[in-house]
């Protein structure tokens, strides 16, 4: 058996986050306490060096296939890769002055957020049973311990034992779907199982391997009704590990179902559809009906993400129905929704946090005329809030667009009754992101209001988003293109 | 000037946002500046629209001038597509006038919490949503600019607006986006079911709906009626008017009434009969009936008020019963009245609205019961309110007369294959609701403008008139008779443009 082939310029991505990674680890070591805050300044290198290698190899256009197609370098991977390493760096902008000043261990929160990246963007290339669970984990494991790291406060505690019991059930879970996948078809690269899918055999059986594997990624995703675990891990963890969970985390789990669902599974439809029809459905409904209710603006935007979650499902619900004509739709409509969705989510949490240095809450109510006394705050809030109920001309419509287009493209029945759902809850939706800028614009001012002072790297992490968001909303086609890109490997 | 005409649309449409940027970047303290480059941004909107005025062809009203058609999202096929006929003329040049002139009569009285920066440039905002919504000729595009005015109409509403500011702005908000949402499931349902798929509106109005089963195009109109009655409002999606207007601060109200309503009925005439003729005829005996309902509830619903806004916002309703009347008819006759009545009802209601601000902001009360013997006091606003109220009820020689008039006579002769006895009925209907409207508005003049001053008032220092006032109301009140006098200066303009829309129902009404 001949040694296996490393393409060295396509892993380069991996390699210099796993050599930042090493970085973090002996900077920590050799550095004074007061010096610890530059681990952040490396993570931040490390995060931008391998944007390099993927921005050279999207320009190079080739794709590339290791061992044996497990590893793939498309333009999908890269496109998922960079949305990665960005949410990376933003949240690191994010978290330097959070952690810095909360008298965590520094060090080792970036080390673990590397770990998580890398594990991202080995999940963006896996092509394979075993690569998918090999970075689900590594992407995971660090978030099960990042989600803890306010370790005085019982809610954090809360938050990562939740957070990591589920995740282990659901890893459990998918595994055993996994192995009866693997057990059938006899190979556990996507494209082999594709072939066995197309090939007709697998029977009932399979049926239940398909649902097991997609129940486990519901999980990750936060799917309801697999969602429980989310609200509270969310509250308790520190907010820019929130911001992380809600973004990078939950894309790392999207990327695997699409690579599943449309090589892996394409072909049995008829399996998985119903599965993903519901969670979707049911993702939006509840999701937005218990956001509604929420007092405090993390755990709504807790609800809500798992309300755009659903949305993002939307289009998996009807990508084999009709005349075949809605495969590359749903997939480039999931994709983008994905990229859009971090944009405006992290931002979300950017606003949250810097607003948090003068509310001191996160509590709805303490946001009370905000706009009279940090307007610039309030207007970003307020776009970042409206671009997620996708109201033109914030960049979250063209979000919304391209599912219902891909709804009514598949054109069937279920399609289009799916459709209507998800009109109704943007609808809903708007009720409460409007309640949230209502309390900013609307009521008065406390008497005494923080002058807590917005530092260089939060404005950087919140004037970013800010500004691609009214980008993407009068041009789309910025972001339009690259989902179209990333179809053409399907 | 080949320049000017493939840039006129354009500037006219984008010139408020920028102003609005520019507002954005000059500091809050310094008011005066802001508020001239407000007035300045959107005189030169104006401008642009007078010489749209004179640069147009009025013997090719029919055709879309000034096109612009550039491509935008090629992803998704569309464009950015703009163009004006006489259809969109009038509306266009209506709403830079009001806008301009809501910038004068907030001049130096700003609603509380004040802050002009934040209201000056949520002003602008509006007035590139509804400038680009009026020429827009890509539903995407239209889409964009439909939505665009949601945003600052909330915060207008929700910051500077009345005592229940907070439930009149959400439930505006709400209400629309729900109608708007259905209407973006129909747009991507025409964008499928055309051949080649496209979001053009002229490719979609050629179409004629062609290839599309019947069923399917009922449902597709439906999203769309649905989008529009509600933006109307007509009944019964019109819950959210009278709460929106009476919270809305005085400029709010004006641009919603003058404006804002339009939105409506001007996608019914450049979007849902064009496209879609052959559902437009079945739902037109549905759209007549809630009009003449819409015509009947307002008016009832504007008797039994007590507040002064409130009452007008009803007559809101029954007037836009009146146009969407004139649309049900699917006549060249009715959709020329309908037009007729957007101008008139723009600048009678919006003149009405900023009245009702002025006598609150004398006042500091609109309850119809507390007011009284405003020609003693201030006699010159008296006069003017007296004016209005004529026009708004219809008096031959003042515009309303034209909105109206015609609508109801055109109920009388539907297009072809429409049930006659049925549309007869609505006018006998409708024919009774003007003489509620008359009922109405002559119990409010007489309320707040007749009789003796109340003991409240007997020493109250009222002033008449000022100076902002008069700049901003003389336009509209010399307009409100101009048009009464030669109504040709709309029909003649919109009259070519809307037979091509009617030719449809011709070949339609044969085909039943």
């Amino acid at each position: 058996m001949p040694a296996p082939y490393f393409d060295y310029a396509a892993l380069a991505p991996e390699i210099i986050l796993t050599v930042a990674i090493v970085a973090v680890l002996v900077a920590d070591l050799l550095f004074e306490e007061r010096e610890k805050y530059q681990t952040s300044t490396i993570a931040g290198v490390g995060c931008l060096l391998a944007l390099v290698p993927v921005l050279y190899l999207a320009g190079n256009g080739a794709d590339r296939t290791m061992f044996g197609g497990a590893y793939m370098v498309d333009n999908y991977a890269l496109l998922m890769k960079a949305l990665f390493l960005l949410a990376g760096y933003v949240t690191i902008l994010l978290s330097t002055n959070y952690i810095e000043e909360g008298d965590y261990y520094q060090g080792e929160y970036y080390l673990l957020l590397l770990t998580a990246l890398l594990g991202m963007t080995i999940m963006a290339s896996a092509r394979d049973l075993v690569t998918i669970f090999v970075a689900l984990e590594t992407l995971s494991i660090p978030t099960y311990l990042l989600a803890g790291w306010r370790k005085h406060d019982a809610k954090s505690n809360e938050s990562s034992l939740k957070y990591y019991l589920m995740g282990v059930l659901s890893s459990a879970v998918m595994l055993y779907g996994m192995s009866i996948v693997y057990g059938l078809a006899g190979d556990t690269r996507l494209v082999e199982i594709s072939k066995y899918v197309s090939s007709g055999q697998g029977g009932q059986l399979f049926d239940v391997a398909i649902f097991f594997t997609l129940v486990g990624f519901a999980f990750k995703v936060s799917a309801v009704p697999f969602h429980f675990w989310a609200p509270d891990s969310y509250e308790g963890a520190p907010t820019p590990v929130t911001a992380f969970l809600s973004v990078a985390s939950k894309t790392g789990g999207f990327v695997a179902l699409l690579s599943l669902v449309y090589v892996g599974f394409f072909g049995r439809g008829d399996a998985w559809q119903p599965i993903l029809w519901v969670l979707a459905a049911a993702s939006m409904t509840v999701g937005n009906l218990i956001a509604l209710r929420q007092t405090n603006l993390v755990r709504m935007l807790a609800y809500s993400s798992i309300a755009q979650g659903g949305f993002m499902l939307v289009p998996f619900a009807v990508a084999n129905q009709g005349d075949g004509s809605a495969r590359p739709a749903a997939f480039s409509a999931t994709v983008v929704y994905l990229l859009i969705y971090a944009v405006m989510n992290l931002g979300a949490f950017a606003a949250l946090i810097a607003i948090a240095r003068k509310t001191r809450s996160a509590e709805i109510d303490t946001y009370a005329g905000l706009f009279n006394y940090a307007p610039a705050l309030a207007v970003t809030m307020s776009l970042f809030l409206f671009s997620l109920a996708g109201i033109p001309p914030l960049g979250g419509w063209y979000a919304k667009l391209v599912v219902f287009k891909a709804v009514i493209d598949a054109g069937t029945a279920q399609a289009v009754i799916l459709g209507v759902v998800a009109a109704v809850n943007s609808v809903i939706a708007l009720f409460y992101y409007a309640r949230v800028a209502g309390m900013m614009w609307f009521k008065p001012s406390p008497a005494e209001t923080g002058t807590g002072r917005v530092p260089v790297a939060l404005g950087a992490a919140i004037a970013l988003p800010t500004a691609l968001i009214l980008a993407i909303g009068v041009y789309p086609n910025l972001f339009a293109r690259l989902g179209e890109l990333a179809t053409k490997g399907l | 000037m080949d320049w000017f005409d493939s840039w006129a649309l354009s500037l006219a449409t984008f010139i408020p946002m920028v102003g609005m940027a520019v507002v954005l970047a000059i500091p809050k303290a310094k008011e005066a500046l802001i508020k001239q480059v407000t007035l300045l941004t959107t005189a030169l909107t104006l401008a642009i629209g007078v010489i749209i005025l004179f640069r147009f062809d009025y013997d090719a009203a029919d055709k879309l001038q000034f096109p612009v058609n550039k491509s935008w999202i090629d992803v998704i096929s569309s464009r950015y597509h703009m163009g004006l006929d006489g259809i969109s003329l009038p509306l266009v040049i209506l709403t830079m006038g009001i806008t301009l002139l809501c910038v004068v009569y907030s001049w130096d009285h700003f609603p509380e919490p004040h802050n002009p920066k934040a209201f000056l440039a949520l002003l602008l905002v509006l007035e590139t949503g509804m400038i680009g919504t009026f020429l827009a000729e890509d539903l995407i595009l239209f889409f964009i600019f439909f939505e665009l005015v949601l945003l600052p109409m909330y915060f207008m509403i929700g910051v500077w607006g009345g005592p229940n500011r907070d439930y009149a702005s959400i439930k505006f908000f709400l209400f629309t986006l729900f109608g708007s949402a259905l209407m973006l499931l129909s747009f991507l349902a025409l964008f499928f079911k055309s051949d080649p798929h496209t979001f053009d509106m002229v490719t979609l109005a050629s179409l004629h709906g062609e290839g599309i089963v019947h069923g399917t195009q009922l449902l597709i109109f439906g999203g769309l009626f649905l989008g529009f009655a509600i933006k109307v409002p007509m009944f019964p999606f019109h819950t959210w008017l009278p709460d929106a207007h009476t919270e809305a601060p005085t400029v709010g109200s004006v641009i919603l009434a003058a404006v804002l309503l339009k939105l409506g009925t001007y996608g019914f005439i450049r979007i849902a009969l064009p496209i879609l003729p052959e559902a437009a005829h079945s739902w037109a005996p549905v759209i007549g009936a809630l009009s003449v309902i819409g015509i009947i509830y307002g008016a009832l619903g504007c008797l039994a008020q007590r507040d002064m806004k409130r009452l007008i916002a009803f007559s809101s309703v029954a007037h836009m019963g009146f146009v969407m009347l004139g649309i049900s008819t699917l006549t060249s006759f009715g959709i020329n009245a309908a037009i007729f009545g957007m101008v008139a009802h723009g600048l009678i209601t919006g003149m009405l609205f900023f009245l009702a601000g002025s006598v609150q902001e004398r006042f500091h009360t609109r309850e119809l019961s507390r007011l009284g013997g405003l020609l003693l006091q201030a006699p010159k606003m008296g006069w003017i309110l007296g004016f209005c109220a004529m026009a708004s009820l219809g008096l031959p020689g003042l515009a309303g007369f034209w909105g109206e008039f015609p609508a109801v006579l055109s109920s009388y002769e539907p297009a072809e294959g429409l049930n006659l006895g049925l549309f007869r009925f609505f006018m006998v209907v409708a024919a009774i609701g003007t003489v509620l409207a008359a009922g109405y508005l002559l119990w409010m003049l007489q309320r707040v403008a007749m009789g003796k001053i109340p003991e409240e008032w007997q020493d109250a220092h009222i002033h008449d008139v000022h100076k902002p006032e008069w700049i901003a109301w003389v336009p509209l009140l010399l307009l409100i008779v101009a048009l009464g006098v030669f109504p040709g200066a709309v029909f003649n303009v919109t009259d070519d443009a809307v037979q091509v829309i009617s030719k449809a129902f011709l070949a339609e009404g044969a085909g039943h």
